[in-house]
């Protein structure tokens, strides 16, 4: 038995999961996906948000103020990459805008934020030349930054992983059973986990994990949001976040850099029928073009590489859910977790586990607990004298697989050795970039498949994209 | 630092016909870099007929083809360095590559850019709808069909009729697979005429022009297309729209010169060929470094890669041996139904003829082209037809061409 489950591996569950690794505690995450990061965390603007948004006196704004820091911290630990770009949230020439902006400015000192201006649009467009002429008000967000949301997740849960923690992939949880001293949760297949204490990190499903347990007091609104990605040939169009001011809907289309150089613009904000609604729509990705280049007018849109949508968790109240359930005890809910909850997500962690203490969990630091996750990218940072000494030592980095990202065979074959194994193509992806870039993947697809086959012992016809059903050949010839 | 006289990036028809053309005219130390486990480079699987028939006289399918030029390089002593993936060319014609024995690193007297062309992608195609497996560029799917042995799915749709569409079309009906329906946006095909009648009409695919995939069905793997018919401004038509159940889609949309490194180094493109910006002996405008093949102009035919191959490998030579070339030059530009003309750039006072490459911008039925500098008539030339599909090349005499002293535009008429 578990001291600890943890239901879901997105960035909520692996952050907990990584901050509850300090501890001399068992811990086990169970997802449903054939990999970590499936749901919110990998299709997300990846923005570190300064918190200067949530409304004062919320779980948001506290966790946002403290977040920030925590998370940059903490992506030093485990070398999640980040930028510290800042951010800017525009008015377009309107009175009701500029007061909206003015407010934010206002929220932002009731919040503490710290490095927080207002620009005119002159002194915004002598920053961000790109920016659009009618741009009339900008509140500068200097604390503010962009993270890639997936490798955050990879390399918390890889850190927790090396730290003890164990992650069940394809463990879809459709029972959770009280016993006398915990949970035993029972996946679609019949699996059993059992474990003392459950949290409840299922984002966009955690409505239905809470449902499990008898817990009716909140409800997810899946809301969808559209995005183009753009060729690196655009990713130094902009060097901030361009926000516009936020809607009821969400904060307003964005574009900005990513932290691997490409430019990302979108989201729109569509309320779903349920979280699995990811395919874009062809309205969507026309509003997310014509809305981004009211920002910045001259983002090339013929540079776009890919299109995406993401579903965010949302809530009627609008707040983060961090709480223990009201009638399971032992259950700790951490749920409607959307924007600012990338930012907050080693805040949330924190939270939880006060939380967890408050329930009854105990918990006694480890001594050899190690902080530090190795830099899966280390080679793509070396200088060429220092890649040619590893080459040698190492022939597998000599090999390029992935042209258009310079990913080489060693990357790759890393990637799927280490914590968390990448078990698919997407998987690859996702944690080496091979794949990612302008030509997504036409040549280096059959690459990688050759080498999940050899690193797994699997056959061809049995790699998949992204788990079962997925399988990209249908046999040999 | 190592040093060669020619570095030529890329062992595909293109790097190797321009390295054996240099060799033959004089600069032996030549080296080939190529990122695969051997030469041939798309060719490799490109295992159909109708390779050769222009160049060798003779036809030959594409590994055959590619075979002859390696017999070539090799009688030739020309040194191949495979699974070597060039990674940075500088303006002083450092070339840097990496393969499994560390850095090179190699001063090159010239450089001959030779890298080809990678397809449009389903991203940049901005199709909505799921991310499902089963969605191919059609050359990848040739890839794992005709290099891997692995079939990749059984029920097609094709968007796209480019030739590798259209090829791939016809192999996958050889393997079993039920090929539903080939689609292109455009009101004709981006094709040649007998890939059309051999590869669907043989078969019995229909081909549906002015059509597109709207939206692509699916969670983990394709389940189905909703294609549509277009109007005149390639906006989708509603009322058209309709569903075809398929586990496959393929894309041959397009090819795209792959510039990367020639960006990087600063060379300038064409932004309508996207390729470098070049002279009759395709050299760039960065002296001593030369670019040909299909990273310079997508071609229709590799026969005409390695004509143009071989200008760039003696063009190379030459600047080893002499320098750049220096003289009096116009410009060229693309007059009315024509789309690009290449090279960009012409010396007038060199005693040579020069051929002008182009495409036109739709299809014509019979036209003339001018070639004309100011008021000065340069050639002409007459065709029954002309269509985007299909490269038009019109030679310049050298007596015409010392008359240039304006830009030289090229335009057509319709008879």
């Amino acid at each position: 038995m578990y001291d600890v489950l943890i239901v879901g591996a997105g960035v909520i569950g692996g952050m907990l999961a990584r901050q509850l690794s300090r501890y001399d505690l068992s811990v086990c995450i169970l997802e449903k996906e054939n990999d970590v990061a499936m749901g919110a965390t990998k299709a997300n603007s990846g923005i570190v948000h300064g918190g200067y948004d949530p409304e004062p006196g919320t779980l948001k704004a506290k966790l946002n103020a403290e977040g920030v820091q925590k998370l940059y911290d903490v992506a030093d630990e485990i070398h999640a990459p980040y930028r510290k770009n800042g951010s800017f949230v525009c008015a377009f020439g309107t009175p009701e805008e500029e007061a909206t902006v003015r407010e934010l400015y206002e929220r932002g000192q009731i919040n503490g934020i710290k490095g927080l201006e207002l620009l005119t649009g002159e002194q915004a467009r002598a920053l961000e030349p790109a920016l659009s002429e009618k741009v009339s008000l900008v509140l500068n967000v200097t604390n503010a930054g962009i993270v890639c949301p997936y490798e955050m997740a990879i390399a918390a849960i890889g850190n927790a992983m090396d730290n003890g923690v164990e992650l069940k992939v394809g463990f879809a949880v459709r029972t959770v059973e009280k016993t006398e001293n915990g949970f035993v949760a029972v996946a679609e297949n019949g699996t059993r986990v059992a474990g003392k204490y459950l949290v409840n990190c299922a984002g966009a499903y955690s409505d239905r994990v809470a449902a499990m347990v008898g817990d009716s007091f909140f409800t997810i609104i899946p809301r969808a949001g559209e995005y183009m990605l753009l060729d690196k040939n655009e990713g130094s169009r902009v060097s901030h976040t361009i926000f516009q001011v936020p809607g009821i809907e969400g904060k307003g289309i964005l574009v900005s850099p990513t932290v691997d150089g490409n430019l990302l613009t979108g989201p729109t904000a569509l309320k779903v029928e349920n979280p699995a609604c990811t395919e874009t729509t062809p309205e969507g990705l026309e509003a997310v073009g014509r809305l981004a280049a009211k920002s910045v007018p001259s983002v090339n849109f013929r540079q776009v590489i890919t299109s995406f949508t993401g579903v965010r968790s949302s809530e009627k109240n609008g707040d983060f859910i961090i709480r223990p359930s009201e009638v399971a005890k032992g259950v700790l809910h951490v749920a409607a977790i959307d924007s600012p909850g990338l930012t907050c997500c080693v805040a949330i962690a924190d939270y939880a586990i006060d939380q967890l203490r408050a329930m009854g969990l105990l918990l006694t630091e480890k001594a050899d607990f190690n902080p530090v996750r190795e830099n899966p990218h280390a080679f793509r940072e070396m200088s060429d004298e220092e890649k040619d000494a590893y080459i040698k030592a190492h022939p597998a980095y000599g090999k390029i697989v992935c042209r258009c990202e310079t990913v080489s065979e060693g990357e790759i074959r890393d990637a799927i050795r280490r914590n968390p194994p990448a078990r698919d193509i997407d998987g690859v992806k996702r944690r080496t970039r091979s794949g990612m870039g302008r030509c997504q993947g036409g040549f280096c697809m059959p690459y990688v498949m050759r080498l999940l086959s050899e690193e797994n012992g699997e056959p061809m016809e049995k790699i998949t994209k992204n788990g079962e059903g997925s399988a990209q050949l249908t046999g040999k010839l | 630092m190592r040093t060669h006289d020619i570095v030529i990036v890329g062992g595909g028809p293109a790097g190797m016909a321009a390295a054996v053309a240099a060799y033959d005219a004089g600069v032996t130390d030549v080296v080939i870099l190529d990122r695969e486990d051997g030469v041939g480079g798309i060719l490799r699987q490109c295992i159909h007929n109708g390779f050769g028939l222009h160049k060798l006289g003779r036809e030959l399918t594409g590994p055959e083809y590619a075979d002859v030029y390696r017999k070539e390089v090799e009688k030739r002593g020309i040194k191949v360095y495979c699974e070597t993936t060039v990674t940075a060319v500088s303006q002083e014609r450092v070339v840097t590559a990496r393969n499994r024995e560390g850095i090179l690193k190699i001063q090159a007297g010239a450089v001959v850019l030779a890298m080809g062309c990678r397809e449009r992608s389903r991203g940049a195609l901005n199709i909505s709808g799921t991310r499902p497996a089963g969605v191919y560029s059609a050359g990848t799917a040739q890839k794992l069909i005709n290099c891997e042995g692995y079939m990749v799915g059984k029920r097609v749709v094709i968007l796209g009729s480019g030739d590798i569409g259209l090829i791939m079309a016809r192999r996958m009906s050889f393997e079993g697979a039920k090929v539903e329906a080939v689609c292109e946006i455009m009101p004709y095909s981006g094709g040649l005429t007998r890939n059309i009648v051999q590869c669907l009409e043989d078969y019995d695919i229909p081909l549906y022009l002015s059509t597109t995939v709207a939206e692509i069905h699916g969670k983990k793997r394709v389940e189905g297309v909703t294609i549509a018919e277009v109007d005149e401004n390639r906006r989708v038509k509603e009322e058209t729209k309709r569903y075809i159940p398929c586990d496959t889609l393929l894309l041959s949309c397009g090819l795209i010169p792959e510039n990367e490194l020639t960006r990087s180094a600063g060379i300038p493109i064409d932004p309508i060929t996207s390729g470098a910006l070049v002279d009759e002996n395709r050299q760039t405008a960065t002296p001593g470094i030369f670019a040909c093949g299909n990273v310079l102009q997508v071609h229709d035919l590799v026969d005409y890669v390695s004509d143009e191959a071989e200008i760039a490998g003696i063009g190379a030579a030459d600047f080893v041996k002499n320098g750049a070339v220096t003289g009096d030059t116009v410009q060229t530009k693309a007059g009315n139904g024509v789309r690009y003309v290449l090279p960009q750039c012409v010396h007038t006072d060199k005693g040579n003829d020069v051929a002008l490459f182009m495409r036109v911008t739709q299809p014509f039925p019979k036209v003339r082209f001018t070639v004309r500098s100011g008021d000065t008539v340069l050639a002409t030339a007459q065709r029954l037809k002309a269509a985007p599909g299909e490269m038009e090349k019109i030679v310049v005499k050298q007596d015409k061409l010392a008359l240039a002293k304006e830009p030289i535009t090229v335009s057509l008429e319709v008879l």
